[in-house]
C-alpha cells in the first residue's frame, strides 16, 4: 500500500547561535523603554515624538487574533527585550572594525561582508538582532547618489528625508504590530535613490535573530524619486530556539513620477520543530505607495520559513498609470501556519495591478491567502488580475483563499482565478519511472509550480529560492 | 534479460496476478495480450514498481538482479522503462528540462558526464525525428494540452532518448489513430534492435500489424495461459477471446471460482 505520508524535514542549517556579548536593555515595554533605545540612538527629538505617538496609539489598539486563519497564545509583550545589539565600536571606519565573530556568522550564513570576498553587484546591510553591523558598497554607491545605510546611521545624517517620508505609507496607528514596530524599531535599511539614476548594483539587507530573548522589530524606507530605478533584496534567518520569537517589521517604500522599485524576498526565518514549538513570529507590514504617474512597485516573496506569518505586502496606486505586482510563494510544513497575501488599492486612474500567490502546504501546516483588491470610484479603467493557486502534499495541511473584491468604478476589470491541486501519487511514479529520485520529482514538481514567481526573482535569488523549497520539502512526501 | 517467476501481486487488497512467469531475452520482443481485467496493465506497472500495487509472491530477476528490491527511479536508471497508457502532466515543467533531467539522470548512473542543456538540445532534435515530434511541444509542459496522440508519441520520444535495455509498452496503440499508430510504430521499430528487449501490452491485434513480435502470450485472470508465435495474435483477431477462456477455465477451475 502505498500514501503520501509526511516524514521530517531536513535539519535547518541556520540554526546555530553566536557567542557574542551583547549589549542589552532590560526586558518590557514601556515610555521609559523607548526613551531609553532612542536615548541608545543618539536620535533628534522628532523621532522621539514619533515612537512616543506610536506607542500611545499601541496601547490603545487590539491584537489582530481574531480575523487572521492563524491561532497562537497570547503574546507577552513586557517578557521581550526590545533592545539587544553586539558589544562593538559605535562608529566603524572600515569592515577590519567590525568584530570578527559577527563576520564570521554572516560568511556563514553565505552573505560575506569583507572587502575582499564581498559579493560581486550587490550591496549587502547586515542586520543583527537591533542593529545594522555592516554595509557594504556604501562608498561606491554614494558616487551615483544613491544612499545605503542602515537606519539608524539615516536618522542622524539625512534627518529631513526620514521626516519627510517616515510613517507616510504605514501610519503609526496603521495596525497593531506597525504601532508597536513604530515605537520600538531599532535598525534597518534605508535605501534613497535620487532622480533619474538606476541604482547600479542590487541592494540587498540579510536579517539575522541571535538573541533568545529579543524581538526583532526593524524598519525599511525605501524611496524612488522620479525615473529612479532599483532593485532590493532581504533574506533572514534565526537560530533555534524552543522559544517564539516575535519580529515585527514595517517596511515602506515610495515611488514617485517613472519610478520603478522592485523588492524581492526571501524568508526563512526559524519555523519551530515539528510540533511546533518554537519558531519565530513573522508579523510584518509592508506596503508600498505608487505616488507618481507611471511608477511601479513589484513585490516577490518567497515564504518557507517561521512559525507563523501574517503579511500583506501592499501597493497604493496613485498615481495614474501606475503599476503594482505581487508575486508570491508560501510554503508551510509541520505546524506552521501562513495568512498572507496583498492588498492592491486602485485610486490613479489606468492603474494596474498583477497578484500570483502560489501556497505549497505540507504537513499539518495550514496556508491562507488573503487579498483585497480595491477600485476607488476614481480610478477609470483599472485592471487587475489575481490568481491564486494552492497546492497540497499529504492530507493533514489545509488551504485557504480569501479574496475580498470592492469595486466603486464600473470601467474597472477585475478577474480572479483560483485552483487547489495535490501532488499525486501519479506525477510522483511518472518521473521516478524516468529515473528521477523522489526528491528530485518533488523539488521538479514544486518549481514547476513555482515557476511564474520565480521567474521574477533575481537570477542568485531565483536558484536559492528552488533549492530552500527541495530542501523545506525534502521527505515530506513518502 | 528478464527473468518474471510465478509472481503474485495485488492492488488494493485484490489480487490480480497469480502466478505469472515469462522469460524475455535481449533482441526480442513480446507481446501479452488478454481481455480488459486480465492483469496486463497490472504486471506492467509491478515490473516498473508502482507503489499501488503490492507484490505478494514470486520473483523478477533483471540482468540476474532482485527488481523488486528496488525503488522506481533505480528500476529506470538500470534500463527498465514503462511508456504509459496514461501519461500524466506535469505543469510547469518544460519537456526538455524533464527529459534532460532523466537522461542525465541515467549518465550520472552509468558514471558518463552530464550534458549541458545546449548539448542536449542537439540530441533532443536528433531523437525527435524518430517520432516525428514537434520542437515546439519540447518547450511546453510536460504533456499539458498534449493530445492523445501527441502524449504517446512523447513516451516513445522519451524512450528514444533513454534508450532503456526493456521497453514496457503499456496500451501503447490505445486512442491513437491510424497515422499517429503509424508514426509511433515505426518510431519503436526504429529504436528495436538486438541488445534491448520490448514487451508490448496491447488489447487489439491491429499494434502487432506494425510492430511484429516474436512472442505472444495470453493473459487470464492472472496468469499467462497461452503463448505462441505471432500468428496466436491472429488467432485472437478472428476468434475473439472467448475460446481462450472456455479453455482456461476447464483446465484451470479453481481460477473461475475464484
Amino acid at each position: 500500500m502505498s500514501s503520501i505520508e509526511l516524514l521530517t524535514n531536513k535539519e535547518y542549517k541556520y540554526g546555530f547561535v553566536t557567542d557574542i556579548e551583547s549589549d542589552m536593555i532590560p526586558r518590557g515595554l514601556s515610555e521609559d523603554t523607548i526613551r531609553l533605545i532612542s536615548a541608545k540612538k543618539n536620535e533628534p527629538e522628532f523621532m522621539l515624538e514619533f515612537r512616543l505617538k506610536a506607542y500611545r496609539n499601541w496601547l490603545k489598539m487590539e491584537e489582530p487574533q481574531h480575523w487572521p486563519n492563524i491561532t497562537y497564545p497570547k503574546v507577552d509583550y513586557q517578557d521581550i527585550i526590545y533592545y539587544s545589539a553586539p558589544k562593538q565600536k559605535a562608529t566603524k571606519a572600515s569592515m577590519d572594525e567590525v568584530d570578527p565573530e559577527l563576520i564570521k556568522t554572516f560568511e556563514k550564513l553565505g552573505i560575506p561582508l569583507t572587502e575582499q570576498k564581498m559579493l560581486a553587484g550587490v550591496a549587502v546591510d547586515a542586520v543583527f538582532d537591533s542593529v545594522s553591523v555592516a554595509t557594504t558598497y556604501k562608498a561606491k554607491l554614494k558616487q551615483h547618489g544613491v544612499i545605503f545605510c542602515s537606519f539608524s546611521e539615516a536618522v542622524l545624517e539625512y534627518p529631513e528625508l526620514i521626516k519627510k517620508y517616515l510613517g507616510t505609507v504605514v501610519p503609526t496607528n496603521d495596525n497593531y504590530f506597525a504601532a508597536l514596530n513604530s515605537a520600538v524599531f531599532t535598525d534597518g535599511s534605508f535605501v534613497f535613490i535620487p532622480k533619474g539614476v538606476h541604482c547600479p548594483m542590487e541592494l540587498s539587507t540579510y536579517f539575522r535573530i541571535n538573541n533568545s530573548e529579543s524581538g526583532q522589530f526593524e524598519r525599511t524606507l525605501i524611496i524612488a524619486e522620479e525615473g529612479a530605478h532599483v532593485s532590493y533584496l532581504e533574506g533572514c534567518t534565526a537560530p533555534k530556539f524552543d522559544k517564539n520569537q516575535l519580529h515585527a517589521a514595517v517596511v515602506e517604500l515610495v515611488a514617485l513620477d517613472d519610478a520603478e522599485i522592485k523588492y524581492s524576498t526571501v524568508q526563512n526565518w526559524y519555523a519551530g520543530d515539528e510540533e511546533g514549538k518554537g519558531g519565530i513570529y513573522n508579523f510584518v507590514t509592508k506596503r508600498g505607495a505608487c505616488r507618481g504617474r507611471n511608477s511601479k512597485i513589484s513585490w516577490t516573496q518567497v515564504e518557507t520559513g517561521s512559525a507563523i506569518t501574517w503579511k500583506y505586502p501592499s501597493c497604493i496606486l496613485q498615481g495614474d498609470n501606475s503599476i503594482g505586482e505581487f508575486y508570491s510563494v508560501a510554503l508551510t510544513n509541520h505546524a506552521q501556519q501562513a495568512d498572507t497575501g496583498t492588498k492592491m488599492i486602485h485610486i490613479g486612474k489606468n492603474t494596474r495591478s498583477n497578484i500570483v500567490s502560489k501556497g505549497i502546504s505540507a504537513g499539518k501546516s495550514n496556508n491562507s491567502y488573503r487579498g483585497l483588491v480595491k477600485v476607488l470610484a476614481g480610478a477609470e479603467g483599472a485592471r487587475n488580475y489575481t490568481q491564486c493557486d494552492s497546492l497540497l502534499i499529504g492530507d493533514k495541511c489545509g488551504a485557504n483563499t480569501f479574496p475580498y473584491i470592492e469595486v466603486s468604478n464600473n470601467t474597472a476589470k477585475v478577474e480572479h482565478e483560483a485552483t487547489t491541486s495535490r501532488i499525486s501519487e501519479e506525477q510522483l511514479f511518472y518521473l521516478r519511472q524516468r529515473g528521477i529520485s523522489q526528491e528530485d520529482a518533488v523539488s521538479l514538481i514544486i518549481n514547476g509550480f513555482c515557476k511564474d514567481v520565480f521567474r521574477e526573482l533575481p537570477m542568485e535569488f531565483a536558484v536559492e529560492a528552488q533549492r530552500l523549497l527541495g530542501m523545506k520539502l525534502e521527505g515530506s512526501v513518502g | 534479460m528478464l527473468e518474471i517467476r510465478d509472481l503474485h501481486a495485488r492492488v488494493e487488497g485484490k489480487d490480480i496476478l497469480r502466478g505469472v512467469s515469462l522469460t524475455v531475452k535481449r533482441g526480442e520482443v513480446h507481446a501479452i495480450m488478454g481481455p480488459n481485467g486480465s492483469g496486463k496493465s497490472t504486471l506492467a506497472k509491478v515490473l516498473a514498481g508502482h507503489p499501488s500495487y503490492e507484490v505478494t509472491s514470486g520473483e523478477v530477476l533483471f540482468d540476474g538482479k532482485n527488481l523488486l528490491e528496488l525503488e522506481p527511479d533505480e528500476r529506470a536508471r538500470e534500463g527498465v522503462f514503462l511508456a504509459f497508457q496514461y501519461p500524466v502532466e506535469i505543469p510547469g515543467v518544460s519537456n526538455a528540462q524533464f527529459l534532460r533531467l532523466a537522461y542525465n539522470e541515467k549518465r550520472k548512473h552509468l558514471g558518463e558526464e552530464e550534458l549541458d542543456p545546449l548539448e542536449f538540445k542537439d540530441l533532443l532534435k536528433e531523437r525527435a525525428q524518430i517520432v516525428e515530434m514537434d520542437a515546439g511541444l519540447m518547450s511546453r509542459s510536460v504533456n499539458e494540452g498534449f493530445s492523445g496522440g501527441e502524449k504517446k508519441r512523447n513516451e516513445i520520444l522519451q524512450m528514444a532518448v533513454l534508450e532503456p535495455k526493456l521497453a514496457v509498452l503499456d496500451e501503447t496503440d490505445s486512442g491513437l489513430d491510424i497515422d499517429a499508430l503509424r508514426i509511433v510504430s515505426e518510431g519503436v521499430n526504429k529504436l528495436r534492435h538486438a541488445d534491448n528487449a520490448i514487451v508490448l501490452v496491447t488489447h487489439y491485434q491491429r499494434l502487432l500489424n506494425y510492430i511484429v513480435p516474436d512472442y505472444v502470450h495470453v493473459l487470464y485472470k492472472g496468469r499467462i495461459v497461452r503463448s505462441g508465435g505471432k500468428e496466436l495474435a491472429l488467432a485472437l483477431e478472428e476468434k475473439g477471446y472467448d475460446w481462450i477462456k472456455d479453455e482456461a477455465e476447464e483446465s484451470q477451475p479453481s481460477a473461475a471460482s475464484a
